[in-house]
């Protein structure tokens, strides 16, 4: 739309001035008011004639040539039937196309000029087709949606992540202290038992301390506390390689207040799903 | 209980003329009986409009670093004799040296705008001395800007500080680079030391913390959250961008450089339990000079001999303060009680400034404070009593500063103060601003 907005105000100038034009010839101030000099005035019309016709001509479009007769465009069409399908299911590809020389369907390759494939698209795929011939392209497409199945294998890890925000706890530490205290225990046991029965899952552990005490000593510490928590689950029988850690000091607490409640829920070993 | 009394008698002692000369001799020239100094407005030399803006930025720069130097007794304005001095000629002796200036210096002089150049002369005299009254006698050349204004200011105030200080070299020249999260992400910032100039000097949008001059200014080592973890960074003032430094893999946090410039100390848990390293100043030849279980952080080197370190360890429980020979050797406990982090050792190699929370535990006051402790008798004085959590002191060039952090205002913001604890005052007030680190000189 903006792009016609600018577009029309010269429109709307070149029609005025094409519109002078006109005017100026229609009235001509000698317009035959003296027949001794007709001759003379017919020359001087004839010659004004032809300066405002040469001005004007410009802004009037001169009849086209005769153009040759093109080669005729292609034409093409492109079909899928069915057109929605449930993953892992086939639709078939139906083109016709004319006056073409090369055609191709996108993700399919050349083709011939008509036909039909069966395609088994992964997920949601648009065709393209494209016909091209002595008098052009033409492209035509078809869409085959993929339906997600019931249970399609994205959702299983996604389902493994719920289980593993549902099952793995957070260790807490008390204050100033990167040991796995007594009333963390069973949280740790579980833990170690869930990552055992999902030994393709990937974790890390954040070690995080509450806001008191240094910026520097708190990284420290954080990292003690992470290192704990990991040293803990490899003891249990979860695999190293598993288990990454990383401290976060008090740089990202996860509760801003300044009381015991809020430093204890800084104070942890939290675990962070990793593909 | 007795032992801070005792050392409060010490301490008072200390700032007053008993221990003067101790205070001379290590270098702050605190204490000492305070040069009673005359510091009226320069006056325009020209007749050019920008003298007026240029003046104003000049003498309230010049004013207010004397006043920060911590050895100048600076004569009320309203004392002053009447009338602008501006040369040599001017001066009235009696006027300055008499009541009620009484004044044993007068800091003078004129600056004025010519086309593109601004000349600053300045003078140091000696008021009581009217038969040859001048100490020092400077001009200045730059361009007619605020900012070269300010720098010559601070740079008449730290050759008066020079001559009248001992001998030490002034702060007035003196940046500090602090974390500022003022652009929602903790970055590198630097500022003048009086608060002026602040600028970000890192745009890394991760978490960026612990900045640390090196040595001769040129680079600043720092810690920040990289994709591998926390990793020492390296960031050139002289090229204006980061330069390579080696990952370790671990903790890597909390750089000091060695005051020769050729290593640096960091933490690293790269073996699993954050320890104390050293490597060369390139990162390369890193040595392992701690080994005990439990976290090892924030070194800090004698400044002096480069010999000592000290770092904080949480070892035997809550972080206390530990000392050794710079390649770990005869390492000792240095504090006995509460919660000591953040130490910073002195230019002269003879004190400690930390944060100490130093009765801690159940009905303990708990607060945070900067301390100073004097290395050989480990004789301690509080330097901060004003409530909030204060951290992070790091030490002036001159040795008669300390900066540090302190959310007493309500928010985490740097703190400048003098050594012993008074003039207390914030440089910075937007967002929140912590680790403060001042240049070597």
């Amino acid at each position: 739309m903006r792009f016609l907005q600018r577009r029309l105000p010269f429109r709307a100038a070149a029609d005025e001035r094409r519109l002078t034009c006109a005017a100026r010839l229609g009235t001509h101030p000698h317009g035959g008011e003296v027949k001794l000099k007709l001759k003379w005035i017919s020359l001087i019309l004839a010659l004004s004639a032809v300066i405002m016709l040469s001005a004007c001509k410009k802004k009037v479009a001169p009849p086209p040539p005769p153009p040759p007769p093109p080669p005729a465009a292609p034409t093409a069409s492109l079909t899928a039937n069915p057109n929605a399908i449930d993953k892992g299911q086939s639709s078939t590809l139906n083109w016709e196309t004319s006056n073409a020389t090369d055609v191709s369907i996108d993700g399919v390759g050349a083709v011939r000029p008509t036909g039909s494939q069966s395609v088994t698209p992964p997920e949601s795929t648009t065709y393209t087709l494209t016909a091209k011939g002595p008098g052009g392209t033409q492209q035509a497409t078809a869409r085959v949606t993929v339906n997600a199945p019931p249970p399609p294998p994205t959702a299983s890890s996604a389902t493994e992540e719920e289980l593993f925000s549902q099952n793995v706890k957070d260790i807490y530490f008390d204050y100033d202290k990167s040991d796995v205290r007594g009333d963390q225990q069973s949280s740790l046991q579980s833990d170690v038992a869930f990552l055992r029965q999902h030994p393709n899952i990937g974790v890390t552990v954040e070690g995080h301390c509450d806001e008191r005490g240094s910026t520097e000593y708190n990284l420290a510490l954080g990292d003690s506390r992470a290192s704990a928590v990991r040293n803990a689950l490899v003891q249990g029988g979860v695999a190293g390689d598993h288990v990454k850690t990383i401290s976060y000091g008090k740089e990202r607490p996860f509760c801003t207040e300044s009381n015991e409640q809020c430093w204890q829920q800084n104070r942890r070993g939290h675990f962070v799903y990793q593909k | 209980m007795i032992r801070p009394i005792i050392f409060a008698v010490i301490l008072a002692s200390l700032f007053s003329s008993a221990f003067a000369q101790d205070w001379i001799r290590t270098g702050t020239g605190l204490g000492v009986e305070k040069v009673r100094i005359a510091v009226p407005d320069f006056k325009a030399a020209t007749q050019d409009p920008k003298n007026t803006d240029l003046l104003r930025v000049f003498n309230d720069t010049l004013f207010s670093d004397l006043e920060n130097a911590g050895i100048f007794d600076v004569v009320s304005k309203s004392f002053y004799p009447l009338g602008p001095i501006g040369t040599p000629a001017d001066v009235k002796f009696e006027g300055w040296s008499g009541p009620p200036a009484n004044a044993a210096m007068l800091a003078f002089g004129n600056l004025g705008v010519t086309g593109s150049n601004m000349t600053v002369q300045g003078w140091l005299y000696d008021v009581k001395n009217v038969a040859s009254p001048q100490v020092l006698g400077k001009q200045y050349g730059d361009a007619p800007t605020a900012d070269a204004a300010r720098l010559t200011a601070h740079k008449f105030a730290d050759e008066i500080i020079f001559r009248l200080g001992g001998g030490i070299q002034g702060i007035a020249e003196s940046t500090i680079v602090f974390v500022s999260s003022r652009t929602g992400k903790k970055e590198i910032w630097e500022m003048d030391y009086d608060g002026n100039n602040q600028h970000q000097v890192t745009h890394l949008g991760s978490i960026s913390l612990s900045p640390r001059f090196s040595p001769d200014g040129s680079r600043i080592a720092f810690s920040s959250l990289t994709k591998s973890g926390w990793d020492i960074l390296m960031y050139s003032l002289e090229l204006d961008r980061m330069v390579a430094f080696p990952r370790f893999g671990g903790t890597n946090v909390s750089p000091a450089w060695a005051p020769d410039g050729t290593k640096i100390a960091f933490s690293s848990s790269r073996s699993g339990d954050p320890e104390i390293y050293v490597a060369e100043a390139a990162g390369t030849n890193l040595k392992r000079i701690t080994s005990f279980k439990g976290p090892d952080v924030s070194p800090t080197w004698n400044r002096k001999t480069g010999a000592q370190i000290a770092w904080v360890s949480g070892r035997s429980g809550l972080p206390q303060i530990y000392m050794s020979e710079a390649d770990g050797t005869n390492a000792q406990r240095f504090t006995e009680e509460g919660y000591a982090v953040s130490p910073s050792w002195s230019p002269n190699g003879q004190f400690l400034t930390f944060s100490w929370i130093r009765h801690y535990g159940p009905g303990a006051p708990g607060a945070q404070d900067i301390y100073l402790m004097d290395i050989a008798s480990k004789q301690w004085v509080q330097l901060t009593h004003d409530g909030g959590r204060n951290d992070s002191p790091c030490w002036s060039p001159d040795g008669r500063h300390i900066v540090f952090q302190s959310n007493r205002s309500g928010t985490e913001q740097i703190w400048t103060m003098l050594a012993d604890g008074t003039a207390q005052k914030p440089v910075t007030a937007s967002g929140r601003n912590s680790q403060p680190n001042w240049s070597w000189k």
